[in-house]
């Protein structure tokens, strides 16, 4: 078992391949990973209530903690209090955390 | 302190053109100010970020002056890196890519960084914690 940082910084509106980088989270947790998918960019635009945000929530439901930079919401004028269902505001230095904790991490 | 921790950031982006800049160099900034040590191996057009010769421009469109305008230079957000990085006792050990300076003709960057080779990215990678590579699209 090995922990992930996955940073998602594409928007699913404009860039499909954003749904396979879900995927990959989904999977990594189903195996019993601990998995952290770190929305940033317009990564974070999903995490408005909107016809993407479902994919989001069926990661929660999947184990992925799905964080969204406070930075990038605040940016896009994105209330960090409705965000969607299981997504969690969080600022930049879980990043470096999760990086010194030593998880394999990815950008996209 | 004994388990001070070294993080690798690479940056492969050329300034003013994309927000991944702008969130590598928040990183860097978020873990330079927790104390952590930080290598910064910076290929390709993001050799520019810490360009010298960058300049403020005023803003014609808008009636502007250069001081109204206000206009950021990354090369002076690399600067204020390198002063956070000795007030916290963090060290960052930025290398600019030799290869991707020469063929673009960048060799002026600010202070406190130091001209390298891809070999560095690999003593970076084997020496750190972790290490994050910030591709382009």
């Amino acid at each position: 078992m090995s922990k992930y940082l996955l940073i998602e910084s594409r928007d699913p509106f404009e860039t499909n391949d954003v749904a396979y980088y879900y995927d990959l989270a989904s999977s990594l947790a189903r195996e019993g990973n601990p998995v952290t998918l770190f929305l940033v960019q317009n990564g974070v635009l999903p995490a408005r209530p909107s016809v993407k945000s479902d994919a989001l929530a069926a990661l929660t439901r999947a184990g992925v903690e799905v964080l969204a930079d406070e930075f990038s919401l605040r940016e896009r004028g994105i209330d960090a209090g409705r965000l969607a269902q299981g997504v969690k505001a969080a600022k930049l230095d879980v990043v470096i955390d999760q990086l010194a904790e030593g998880r394999k991490a990815m950008w996209h | 302190m004994a388990d001070k921790k070294t993080l690798t950031f690479v940056m492969m982006d050329p300034p003013y053109e994309n927000a991944r800049t702008t969130t590598a160099l928040r990183l860097v900034d978020a873990a330079v100010r927790r104390g952590f040590d930080v290598n910064v191996f910076a290929y390709e057009g993001a050799v520019y970020v810490p360009f010298s010769k960058q300049t403020p421009h005023a803003n014609a469109v808008h009636g502007r002056d250069v001081a109204q305008e206000d206009h950021p230079n990354t090369k002076d957000w690399v600067l204020a890196l390198v002063e956070a990085a000795q007030q916290s006792g963090a060290k960052i050990d930025w290398v600019q890519c030799g290869l991707c300076v020469d063929e673009r003709g960048a060799g002026e960057c600010v202070p406190g960084l130091r001209r390298g080779s891809p070999a560095d990215l690999v003593k970076f990678s084997e020496a750190s914690d972790n290490t994050l590579v910030i591709p382009t699209k």
